[in-house]
């Protein structure tokens, strides 16, 4: 055995036994930092894992629902089953010719396509990222995962409208309830006629 | 010989003081209504001031206008007077990054208060602004007219009664017709209100508007569900204003106000301030919030605000 291969050796060895403390040894603490409402800096001892919650996708809490009215599907278009269960997915990302022609997406096109927000094995659900399956009455899940400003304003109420009881039971609504998903830019509108002119009225 | 004897010698002759005390009675009665008018109008022309009614008298005063307006416009009215929500102050957002000056408001607020549709009174007045310029007053149009709202380089700034914790108005009332109730809106008592129009002079956000004509209100478009203090149908020759729909918000569960109900992007919110959770708390806290002509020094309740 040569000199260098023996340093390989020795360096291969310090590697590993390096992880295997890593792993073994005491957990990794870590300090968070924010301020309070009044301004002052709150220091707290936190576990790494603690910190690190959002990307713990196994042990994390399940996310609260919202009471929502049924999702805005197309006439007869639901449950998507009817028709694909018997289908073979295409996962070839493309322009649809025969079928869904009306749908134009028209939201960040050149980074998306269907099946990836739509699940291709099971289309009555749609797919987060992670892989995890969401029924159409979550599908703000499914949106905030990259407007997460605004589905944190969302489920405090403001982000989007608001029905109901102000004191009561509060009406929430889908994402898609007022943003077309494949298209969510507002259209303008017509505004209703201005107020009558001073010198207009008839009297 | 003087004057005094002279009066005593003819017997026709009044002296001034009974001339005067005739004409003044005289003048008085013609002010009272006719002598056959009926009980209720003398019911109303005796009526005490809103908030020295005792609890019977406004039980009476409710079925009295209650009464009225069902028979003015063939249809069950009721008018109540629900009482301020113990510890609840309202406030309300206006997010400016999201109106697109669709007027929807301003005509729901019409249906649900029972403006007067002719002469026409907008309790919401939706200002077209320059970006460029930014709440410049000088450069707001309100009776833009485009085919399709919102247009480029504008934004759109609707105003309405900010509820102010200092208000201007109020303080000028000379016959204090109008107030500042506990959960913080400002009201007008209709039945007080003399029509002097010194709130409407007061009022920096001309959220006061005035009847100068019988209101036009057809019967099928009349919101039956009235308050006092509020959407009740107005006489001619007073102030009114928004109340932040009291006949919604004051209810336990309260609607919210129609203006934010209708609003089709969800730039509208409405809140209990008391309330840390409340939306209108968590905008406060984390948006950027701009407070209408702040150097008045008015404190409104209606803050505007930049969700974006």
């Amino acid at each position: 055995m040569n000199r260098k291969s023996l340093m390989f050796a020795l360096m291969v060895a310090g590697l590993l036994t390096a992880i295997g403390l890593g792993i073994l040894g005491p957990v990794q603490a870590a300090k968070e930092k924010y301020f309070d409402r009044s301004g002052r800096l709150i220091v707290e001892e936190k576990q790494a894992a603690e910190l690190l919650r959002a990307y713990d996708t196994k042990n994390r809490e399940p996310e609260k629902t919202f009471p929502v009215p049924p999702p805005p599907f197309s006439e007869d278009i639901f449950p998507c089953s009817d028709c694909h269960a018997d289908m073979e997915p295409n996962l070839q990302r493309r322009e649809l010719e025969d079928m869904h022609t009306d749908i134009v997406l028209h939201h960040a096109e050149g980074q998306r396509w269907c099946l990836d927000c739509h699940n291709p094995n099971d289309r009555d659900v749609l797919r987060l990222v992670s892989g995890e399956t969401i029924p159409f009455s979550e599908s703000y899940r499914l949106c905030g995962q990259c407007h997460g400003i605004k589905l944190r304003d969302w489920k405090v109420g403001v982000h989007g409208k608001r029905t109901g009881y102000w004191n009561g039971d509060k009406q929430y609504l889908l994402c898609a309830h007022c943003h077309n998903p494949h298209d969510p830019k507002f259209k303008a509108m017509k505004p209703l006629p201005p107020p009558v002119r001073p010198g207009e009225a008839r009297h | 010989m003087s004057d005094h004897s002279n009066c005593k010698k003819n017997p026709l002759a009044i002296d001034r003081r009974t001339a005067l005390k005739g004409l003044a009675t005289g003048v008085a009665a013609l002010a009272l209504p006719a002598s056959d008018a009926s009980a209720s109008v003398w019911e109303a022309f005796f009526q005490k001031h809103f908030r020295e009614l005792s609890k019977v008298e406004l039980k009476q005063v409710l079925a009295r206008l209650s009464k009225e307006y069902s028979e003015e416009y063939g249809k069950e009215v009721t008018v109540k007077a629900t009482p301020a929500i113990e510890g609840v102050k309202y406030g309300y957002g206006l997010d400016l990054s999201r109106c697109i000056g669709c007027r929807r408001c301003v005509y729901a607020c019409v249906s649900e208060n029972n403006q007067s549709r002719d002469p026409q009174i907008h309790w919401i007045r939706v200002m077209q602004l320059d970006k460029e310029k930014g709440v410049d007053l000088s450069r707001a149009e309100h009776y833009y007219n485009p085919k399709s709202v919102p247009e480029d380089g504008h934004f759109y700034m609707p105003v309405q009664c900010q509820q102010c914790e200092r208000p201007p108005c109020t303080k000028v009332c000379p016959v204090q017709a109008t107030w500042k109730e506990k959960d913080g809106i400002i009201v007008v008592d209709y039945n007080w209100c003399i029509g002097c129009r010194y709130c409407m002079a007061a009022c920096p956000y001309g959220a006061r508007h005035f009847n100068w004509g019988q209101a036009q209100l057809p019967a099928e478009e009349l919101n039956t569900d009235t308050h006092y203090l509020g959407n009740r149908p107005r006489p001619i020759g007073v102030v009114e204003k928004c109340t932040f729909c009291i006949q919604r918000t004051r209810e336990q569960p309260g609607r919210y106000p129609a203006c934010e109900e209708i609003c089709p992007v969800g730039a509208r919110k409405f809140g209990d301030l008391n309330d840390p959770n409340s939306e209108i708390r968590y905008l406060i806290e984390n948006k950027r919030v701009f407070i209408f002509k702040e150097d008045l020094n008015t404190q409104p309740k209606f803050l505007y605000f930049y969700a974006t």
